[in-house]
């Protein structure tokens, strides 16, 4: 029987549920443990002229301090440029960096005695936003260009023109779990990390890199998160390192975790962009040509960001055939945390982008825009992206008509039109988007992974693979992906924690890709061991190893039936090899960046989403009141986990586009860094009404794991739907109306562009 | 301090600091990790367990609340149970939990113990399943990956399956640990926590220093937040007429340490739209410990019950030793975060009159989200018209300036004014040019002006029959 395309549940549900599923501070805390505390900059931008930790050492229960001068080996963490230290040495670059690291006998005491420090800068002007960084020339990284087609011509020939801009703000991960780490030294030098980490391999990296060790000398294990999102894909580095610094120079466990305030102040969030977009195109809307120009807001350094912006510029076109395009980014350098990997990385950014100036075209001529998404989707002949790619598999046109039909949206879009014309304050908006989501690390080298599979004597299972659970239930479809070759129950599939020391060399698990990498190279490593066991049984029993079969927990060969755990018995005792690694790696994708021009993704995972809102339009208040999704997740590995992902990455990007907003002050500090002043959706932010569907007739053309498709992060984007249904509520304020309206839709913003409608701005 | 309390059925003599937190206290003292900080703030929920006491009919009663921001103090004689105490001894599931699991209803699992606890509550009250009350009971509980439709699910579903037997059949074993307890001799050594108002008033009075601790969502992040420490803490949980909430005298009189979801069957008797704005006052975890004394003595300009009160013409009776008299609530806040009640004082009861028939209470609560976020402006109005003329006017006004407020010179355009838009037109403009608000993380002055302005102008709408709300359901 068919082990996956099931709905399993999530392997740790009844850990989960009974509280016994165990995090890093759940650990049994080993003896003579110190808790660790970070000490913070309380300036955005500025030398720093002395820093006495005199008062730090002093405070109570304090055991050791950590500076940059203590680092035995280099004082960075960046991930790909070397641009990122883990401790300020002679200045700050933005409010809340890292100064320091303080290890006492308590969290408590480590914590005050972290604000024991006297600290005095000398103030420079910060650089807070893109727009004063993009005034000072300042960046982290060039820009980047990627072209087809002349533009120039193209614009001046258009029939219609339009220029139009957006802002749309950041979003902080709010994973529940926050960045935590325990480090405990080994008797031969190295040090054991336990990590809250998307990305195992590069932890370990980074704290022998710091601690100028070899990286063998590091084993990094992790064995769930409480939610990640990207949010620890770079930003558990400094934890490790902080927490490793410590426990090299006491010799003792050190944990470092941080409170929800340091957490927030401390790592970095998804980038906030302003985008600027002329289009030509023609009286139906078709568009012949689009200059767009992105400015990101990277903060202080690269971090992720030169491939972050990357896919912003990958989506910029969305679902959408551009004949001629510029698609020109800036990595805006500024005293702010680094911003960094979330859900979509850069994608949700470009993809906003393409569909406000989808919207702004069909407002101009006064069409629905539903129209004219539908006109502009790639299609034959028209299936180029602006990195000249071919789109193949291109299912948004059927799955597209499919949910305007299911979700009735005509009838829906009469009947807002009419409800409209009698409710003076209440306005209600419809929107229907699509999401064409580019699957594989843009980075070719990272789509590769490995796996490790044990098959003991009593015939259970021990499988390893490089990707790391973070909620989203890699790790039960990876069990069912094994448990499948076999035909075994899942259950005899044990899941082992992550480990650098069993499966080396990790990527990490991102881009959506943690199933479709680590799936196969499980797959693979099963395949090996069913294979050796395969000729083995058929050996015994004079049969070609084809005639072997598994079956419901047998091995079946010539009407002979062995239960599995007979036949890894007897392998054994015949000296068959029970352990096996398993290795895959991405085909066909190929990306010249300097030339802009390749094959960057393996294949598109394609969603659309119908969103519907009411608006107070005097207080700007607003509510998600129906929202239709169907969503191509190829053959579903998991048709419950899937649906688990997409419902979920819809709200969370509605929260990103409406309720989440980041504020800093003037002096650069950053005022909303705790649940009472972010605001992510609470169960009354769901609808009420919420259709959610897989595709039935998914299945991805490529030869991906069992013919499934990533899924992720596609689906955070579904919610931009609801900011074009917010804008669609605004535009009926005026006809042909383009409401000035920015992301995060908060009622202050929305208030503003309604106000700016009716007085005719 | 020393005391005595139920965990998962067991009872615990714990020796702790009075500012010791029971998340900190479960977690590293009694090593059950299953109850998880998500936030420190009583904002996340993943910390919430259930707090079991007696009601007034001497019941056991389960009530969901934040570990993170609880005094370990305020658990003295009552019963705690956690996410390791809700399956059964043999480790079947509770519904609640088989619920969820059946829902798919976990994905990183972080904030999973945090939904159970709070859906085991309504599972042992049996609470209702319409969608409004799910909302309203799970504003508390953040989670970041489900996209909370499976948690809406499972609460439904849980309802309706069999099983966590062990529960109902086992209440009477803390029934009657808890009655035992009444008793007790009352906390007094550096958590005090004095059974009547006189005992209470006078270790106040004498110790005006110590940290006065109603239901602890503001005071718990003192410890969590500032990392502040008290040697001496001074509960009000404990004295049982502070918590009383009865009809007298034509007035709705509230103990000050009366929770708000004590408060609030009795304001959807009289006030059914203050009864709206407690639902999504902080949250279910919030209200079953934060009380309307604890909202008056922060004073804070934000507090959401304030410009209620002041709109309804509350009195507040105050008590400083033997001293007790009366104050007009407007008359209460002097400066921010500053108020008329002296060091050592404490408030006892805040008396609301009782409606007259023709009295109509608007609130409205501008903020980013619905639930338990702090208002970038909350308007209160209550008008007494008879359908063409105003007769009476109160708007109390949160946000706007450094205390709560009423906004007099628009209550003066409205007295005595005919009951018509032009009115409320003038009156807004009058609003709008009486408050000089701040720019902050949740809006900007001239938001916060324009949105008072519109919830003068909505409260005058539903005066006059047309009240203005944001539709839930989708058109037809």
């Amino acid at each position: 029987m068919s082990r996956v395309h099931q709905s399993l549940a999530h392997d740790s549900a009844v850990q989960h549920v009974t509280g016994r599923a165990r995090y890093t501070d759940d650990l049994p805390e080993p003896k003579g443990l110190l808790h660790a505390a970070v000490g913070l900059s309380q300036c955005a931008a500025g030398r720093i002229m002395a820093l006495d930790l005199g008062p730090v050492r002093n405070s109570p229960g304090v055991v050791a301090v950590v500076t940059a001068a203590d680092i035995p080996g280099v004082n960075d963490i960046g991930p790909v440029f070397h641009d990122e230290p883990v401790l300020a040495t002679d200045r700050v670059d933005y409010w809340g960096q890292a100064l320091f690291a303080v290890a006492a006998t308590t969290v408590e005491a480590a914590r005050r005695a972290a604000r024991l420090a006297q600290v005095t800068y000398a103030p420079e002007p910060p650089l807070l936003t893109v727009d004063q960084a993009l005034a000072a020339a300042s960046f982290v990284l060039p820009p980047h260009t990627m072209q087809k087609g002349d533009v120039e011509a193209a614009l001046a020939t258009a029939p219609h023109r339009l220029a139009c801009e957006l802002r749309m703000g950041g979003q902080d991960h709010f994973y529940l779990e926050g960045q935590i780490a325990l480090v405990l030294p080994q008797d031969d030098g190295g040090f054991l990390v336990y990590s809250s980490t998307q990305h195992p391999s590069e932890i370990q990296h980074k704290v022998a890199e710091v601690l100028g060790l070899p990286s063998a000398a590091v084993t990094v294990e992790v064995r769930r998160m409480g939610g990640g999102f990207g949010g620890k894909e770079t930003q558990g580095n400094l934890i490790a390192v902080l927490a490793a610094l410590l426990a090299r120079q006491t010799g003792r466990p050190v944990k470092l975790r941080l409170d929800r305030d340091t957490d927030m102040e401390l790592t970095g969030k998804r980038h906030d962009f302003k985008s600027r977009f002329e289009v030509g195109f023609d009286d139906e809307g078709r568009i012949l040509a689009l200059d767009a120009e992105l400015a990101a807001r990277c903060g202080l350094s690269a971090d992720l960001s030169a491939a972050i912006c990357d896919r912003a510029m990958f989506h910029t076109d969305n679902a959408y055939y551009l004949p001629a395009a510029r698609i020109h980014a800036h990595r805006c350098k500024t005293h702010t945390v680094s911003n960094t990997a979330f859900r979509g990385f850069g994608g949700p950014q470009g993809m906003l982008g393409a569909e406000f100036y989808i919207d702004e075209i069909a407002r101009q001529l006064g069409k629905d825009p539903l129209d004219v998404r539908l006109s502009n989707l790639y299609g034959p002949g028209r299936d180029t992206t602006p990195y000249h790619m071919q789109v193949e598999d291109n299912v948004l046109p059927e799955l597209m008509l499919e949910l305007e039909a299911t979700c009735r949206y005509r009838q829906r879009r009469q009947a807002i039109t009419a409800f409209n014309a009698q409710s003076p304050i209440i306005k209600r908006g419809l929107a229907l988007t699509p999401v064409k989501f580019g699957i594989s690390f843009t980075v070719t080298h990272l789509n590769q992974a490995g796996a490790l599979l044990h098959i003991y004597q009593d015939g259970s299972l021990h499988l390893n693979h490089g990707g790391t659970e973070m909620g989203q239930g890699l790790f039960v479809k990876v069990q069912q992906i094994v448990a499948d070759v076999f035909d075994v129950p899942p259950a005899w599939v044990h899941l082992s924690p992550t480990n650098t020391g069993k499966v080396p060399n990790t990527s990490p698990t991102a881009a959506s890709s943690g199933t479709d990498l680590n799936g196969m190279a499980a797959q693979n490593a099963a395949l090996t061991l069913k294979d050796r066991l395969a000729a083995f049984v058929a050996e015994r029993h004079q049969a070609s190893p084809e005639e072997v079969r598994f079956e419901q927990g047998e091995v079946v060969v010539r009407g002979n039936r062995l239960a599995f755990a007979e036949v890894a018995r007897r392998a054994y005792l015949a000296r068959i090899q029970l352990s096996a690694t398993g290795f895959y790696k991405t085909p066909k994708i190929h990306y010249d960046r300097d030339q802009a021009r390749g094959r960057p993704f393996y294949y598109f995972a394609c969603g659309a989403a119908c969103s519907e809102v009411a608006v107070n339009t005097a207080t700007g208040e607003h509510r998600t009141t129906r929202v239709d999704i169907l969503h191509d997740a190829g053959r579903s590995l998991n048709p419950a986990i899937d649906q688990g992902q997409i419902e979920g990455g819809f709200v969370q990007g509605m929260g990103w586009l409406t309720s989440e907003e980041l504020w800093w002050n003037e002096a650069g500090r950053l005022m909303t860094h705790a649940p009472s002043t972010y605001k992510i959706p609470t169960a009354r932010d769901v609808p009420h009404t919420f259709h959610v569907s897989l595709w039935e007739r998914g299945e991805n053309h490529e030869d991906t794991i069992h013919r499934s498709k990533a899924v992720g992060e596609p689906p955070l984007m579904l919610a931009i739907s609801v900011f074009l249904a917010l804008r669609d509520a605004l535009a009926s304020l005026r006809p042909h109306s383009r409401p000035k309206l920015d992301a995060p839709a908060t009622p202050e913003r929305i208030l503003w562009a309604a106000k700016a409608l009716r007085e005719g701005r | 301090m020393r005391l005595r309390f139920l965990l998962n059925g067991a009872v615990q003599e714990v020796e702790a600091h009075p500012s010791r937190l029971l998340l900190g206290w479960l977690r590293e003292t009694a090593g059950l990790t299953g109850t998880k900080e998500g936030c420190g703030e009583g904002d996340c929920g993943a910390c919430t367990v259930a707090l079991g006491d007696l009601d007034e009919e001497g019941a056991l009663r389960w009530r969901a609340v934040n570990a993170c921001i609880l005094f370990l103090g305020q658990v003295d004689g009552k019963a705690v149970l956690t996410v390791e105490g809700v399956a059964q001894g043999d480790g079947t599931l509770h519904p609640v939990q088989q619920a969820l699991v059946q829902q798919h209803a976990s994905q990183c699992g972080f904030c999973t113990p945090g939904f159970v606890m709070t859906l085991f509550t309504h599972w042992w009250r049996l609470g209702p399943t319409d969608r409004a009350s799910l909302d309203d009971l799970l504003a508390g509980n953040l989670c970041r990956c489900t996209g909370y439709r499976p948690i809406l699910d499972a609460a439904r579903a849980a309802l309706a399956l069999p099983g966590g037997d062990r529960h109902r059949d086992e209440a009477w074993r803390i029934v009657r640990q808890l009655r035992a307890w009444h008793d007790r001799p009352p906390l007094a050594r550096g958590f005090v926590a004095p059974r009547n108002l006189d005992a209470l008033a006078d270790h106040l009075a004498a110790h005006p220093g110590a940290l006065l601790l109603a239901g602890g969502t503001d005071a718990g992040l003192w410890v969590t937040k500032d990392l502040r420490d008290y040697d001496h803490v001074v509960h009000l949980g404990e004295v049982a007429e502070l918590r009383r909430i009865g009809v007298a005298d034509g007035h709705l009189q509230v103990g000050a340490a009366a929770t708000y979801t004590d408060l609030l069957p009795h304001a959807q008797t009289h006030w059914p739209a203050f009864a709206d704005l407690l639902r999504r006052l902080g949250s279910e975890l919030i209200r079953n410990s934060a009380t309307l004394g604890g909202n008056l003595g922060s004073a804070s300009p934000i507090g959401d019950t304030l410009p209620v009160l002041l709109a309804l013409d509350a009195t507040l009776v105050l008590r400083h030793g033997e001293r007790r008299w009366t104050l007009p609530v407007d008359r209460f806040f002097l400066d921010y975060k500053r108020t008329a009640l002296p060091k050592g004082g404490f408030v006892e009861r805040i008396d609301l009159p009782l409606p007259p028939p023709d009295l109509t209470l608007h609130v409205t609560k501008v903020a980013k989200r619905f639930d338990q976020d702090i208002s970038a402006v909350l308007l209160a109005t209550a008008f007494r018209h008879d359908g063409h003329t105003i007769h009476t006017a109160r708007i109390g006004i949160g946000g706007m300036a450094a205390t709560p407020a009423r906004a007099r010179s628009a209550e003066a355009r409205l007295e005595g004014a005919p009951l018509t838009p032009a009115t409320f037109q003038g009156a807004a403009a009058a609003l709008a040019s009486e408050f000089q608000p701040l720019t902050d993380l949740r809006a900007s002055a001239g938001y916060r002006l324009e949105a008072a302005r519109a919830a003068l102008l909505q409260a005058g709408a539903a005066a006059m029959g047309d009240e203005v709300a944001l539709p839930l359901e989708p058109v037809a």
